[in-house]
């Protein structure tokens, strides 16, 4: 047994096996039964049976699934370029010697760590076409003569829940590039500098090159998280008007548990790996580029 | 006459015992009242959820009478108030994994998702029928299964026309009319004064769903006929969605946003001369502390939903079905709860105290004073006597729960009265979408 405990590799499977055991229990094991689900027709209080692509068949014919894919990918684009140009405009802000910078950061988090649902509840009362503050303030300005129908088009709808995404999302994009801003070394600057590169050389080929490997990771996570979104589309639209706003994750949920189709749910949500992987990848090959960011060519 | 909250709750209380009797509440001295014997087990504990209050009074009463039945039986009940859209996946959830609360309130058929996992009520469904004068035709469609109970309704949270009696005067009308062409003059005329209504269009459970299948089937449209065939795209759901059409140009803009809390909001702000609703505008503002808000109460009038072409009512309420999970330890207990929950000394006092928020489903409590103590709660009297069931005129199943939580018909009518499609073509899309459900 002692010799048992002193070998390294016994030793490193032991070390291992918590978290192995987290992650197959919490995060493997709900990934499969989801995929496989989604080839059966279960039904809420029925395992079902094995339908092969039955499901995945029935929703290549579903006008209101391919609604909802074409309402995630752009929700998920331009929610993630708005919340990355605003996040690093703030960053870049932060990164400079500002009076109370302690509090301001603090104050930045904020729309990140008030609850999701919250905050969703917060804009659902800013949009309600008849109670929206934004077009009482508006309209008692002079600048409309009726309330704006923010969430009653599907246009209007759209932007209206990318905008409530984006001020909840930029926190996260800002305090982590802010993070990887103050990585960067101050010397870099300052040959730069000498060399005679001004603010926007600077930029370009110092902070962006040095913030790459940061950008990647959290482009992932914001990626993964806009796609995934459930929260507040659920309090502020409920995926209406005329499911305008229905994102996969919605839609797979109001399957699945109102409509109590849990086959079908399951294969919208695996609908969803497909994209999921791509976005990391692109995040991952394509901008962690080693030599690139090194002043190397890209083979 | 009208009654203050607290002046209700006195009425109700003493009307219990004496009035009730005289109402016709209590059988006559002599006839054999039915017995059903339903000894809780030894040790029984109870956990019940069941839908948040949508009027306070509701919940009071509930856990009052909750008490009541602990200190008779010596049951520990735990109530659990959940909000309405959380139910039915907490429900589902119990059923698929075998655990959970012993008895749920649920929506609708919840009870035909998973009727496998229900303990059969049919002594407790038989019993209640004969003691209160009988089920409505539509409790037994939601309640039975293949000839045996397995949910008994609770009641419906319902809805009816709710109007300005004021503004509808002004508009050159006395009462609210009772049919349909009548009631697009009525709005028409309503809006021109400037004064508009709204009807919810988003993806709204409760409201939506409620006054867009009235408003179809009253036309003689119909999702499936009574063989589960799809037949929603025909010339009967056309005219009805022309009428849509008609009625949307009385409305208050944003109403396709509009989810269930939305025309309750708009209506207490004065921005509507009408909408569609339970009683619960009525009695916020009956019991509001803001003058402004209480002189709203005193100009509400409520009116049943109009009668279309097919010449009988066609509403759709919610309707609440109490479900016991096969997994529970205490069975015996779990039914009794649900049968002393509906003896009139306890639901007569929590309709009232609810000013008839949930219409019964048993018809002696047509007879409740609660509908005679305000002639404004009258009109929600009959709501179960009226209405039909999701999926009409099919069978409850999965197929029609799907296209119901798809939001098809909401869908369809909110196209075609905004204009968003025509009405043939909104017609032909809900076709293609529930045959989805139908075919599988």
């Amino acid at each position: 047994m002692a010799g048992l405990l002193n070998n390294r590799a016994v030793l490193s499977v032991l070390f291992m096996l918590p978290a192995a055991s987290i992650l197959l229990l919490f995060l493997t094991y709900p990934l499969a039964l989801g995929i496989w689900m989604g080839f059966t027709d279960a039904r809420i209080g029925r395992p079902g049976i094995y339908v092969g692509l039955e499901q995945y068949l029935s929703l290549f014919d579903d006008d209101v699934f391919w609604l909802s894919v074409f309402n995630t990918l752009v929700y998920t684009t331009v929610a993630t370029i708005a919340k990355f140009g605003l996040g690093m405009w703030l960053a870049l802000l932060l990164n400079h010697a500002l009076p109370f910078k302690a509090m301001i950061r603090a104050i930045v988090l904020l729309p990140y760590i008030v609850p999701t649902v919250l905050s969703a509840i917060v804009f659902w009362w800013i949009y309600d076409p008849q109670f929206s503050i934004v077009s009482w303030s508006l309209q008692k300005l002079g600048l409309i003569d009726h309330y704006i129908d923010f969430l009653g088009t599907p246009w209007n709808a759209r932007w209206s829940v990318i905008v409530a995404n984006v001020w909840r999302g930029i926190p996260f994009v800002a305090i982590c590039l802010l993070a990887g801003l103050q990585t960067i070394p101050p010397s870099l600057y300052e040959a730069a500098a000498l060399d005679g590169a001004n603010a926007w050389h600077r930029f370009r080929h110092v902070t962006v090159p040095m913030l790459m490997p940061i950008l990647a990771v959290v482009l992932t996570f914001s990626v993964l998280f806009t796609f995934t979104d459930f929260q507040l589309i659920y309090a502020i639209t409920r995926g209406g008007p005329l499911n305008a706003t229905h994102l996969m994750a919605t839609l797979a949920f109001q399957r699945a548990i109102p409509g109590g189709d849990l086959g079908q749910g399951a294969a919208i949500s695996t609908a969803m790996i497909p994209f999921l992987i791509a976005a990391t990848v692109f995040s991952y090959y394509g901008l962690q580029r080693r030599k690139w960011q090194q002043g190397g060519t890209d083979d | 006459m009208n009654l203050t909250r607290r002046d209700s709750l006195k009425l109700g209380a003493a009307t219990l015992a004496g009035a009730a009797t005289g109402l016709g509440l209590t059988p006559p001295v002599g006839a054999q009242e039915p017995k059903l014997d339903l000894k809780p087990e030894d040790g029984a504990s109870l956990r019940v959820l069941r839908p948040a209050k949508f009027v306070a009074g509701d919940e009071k009463l509930w856990l009052a009478n909750t008490e009541k039945y602990t200190k008779e039986t010596g049951v520990k009940v735990k109530v659990e108030s959940q909000a309405w859209e959380d139910l039915r996946p907490k429900a589902a959830v119990a059923a698929n994994v075998g655990k959970g609360p012993d008895i749920v309130y649920g929506w609708y058929d919840d009870a035909h998702q998973y009727p496998d996992k229900l303990v059969d009520l049919s002594d407790l469904g038989d019993y209640l029928d004969k003691k209160y004068e009988g089920w409505y035709d539509v409790c037994k469609k939601f309640g039975m299964r293949e000839g045996k109970w397995i949910a008994i309704p609770l009641g419906a949270a319902g809805a009816r026309i709710v109007y300005r009696s004021s503004l509808l005067k002004e508009a050159g009308f006395d009462a609210w009319p009772k049919d349909l062409d009548g009631m697009l003059k009525a709005t028409t005329a309503l809006a021109a004064k400037g004064k508009p209504g709204g009807l919810a269009l988003g993806n709204a459970v409760g409201d939506g769903n409620g006054w867009c299948h009235w408003l179809v089937w009253s036309h003689g449209g119909r999702m499936v006929d009574d063989k589960d065939q799809v037949v929603i795209n025909s010339p009967e759901t056309i005219a009805a969605l022309e009428y849509a059409k008609e009625l949307y140009k009385s409305f208050v803009p944003g109403t396709l946003s509009w989810l269930d809390p939305s025309n309750n909001k708009a209506f207490l702000d004065g921005q509507l001369s009408w909408t569609i609703n339970g009683i619960s505008i009525y009695y916020t503002a009956k019991n509001s502390t803001d003058p402004k808000i209480k002189a709203v109460a005193d100009d509400i009038g409520h009116a049943i939903l109009p009668v279309g072409p097919v010449g009988r009512p066609t509403e759709l309420h919610l309707t609440v079905p109490a479900m016991v999970f096969a997994y529970t330890q205490y069975p015996n207990a779990a039914k009794d709860y649900i049968r002393f929950m509906l003896e009139r000394e306890q639901y007569v006092p929590w309709q009232e105290a609810s000013i008839g928020y949930f219409s019964q489903p048993l018809r002696a409590y047509e007879k409740s004073p609660v509908w005679t103590s305000d002639p404004k709660h009258t009109p929600y009297r009959d709501l179960m006597a009226n209405m039909l069931w999701p999926g009409y005129s099919g069978a409850l199943g999965y197929a029609s729960a799907g296209v119901l939580a798809d939001f098809v018909m909401v869908n369809m009518v909110a196209q075609a009265a905004s204009g968003a499609k025509s009405p043939k073509d909104a017609a032909a899309e809900a076709q293609k979408r529930a045959e989805r459900y139908y075919k599988l």
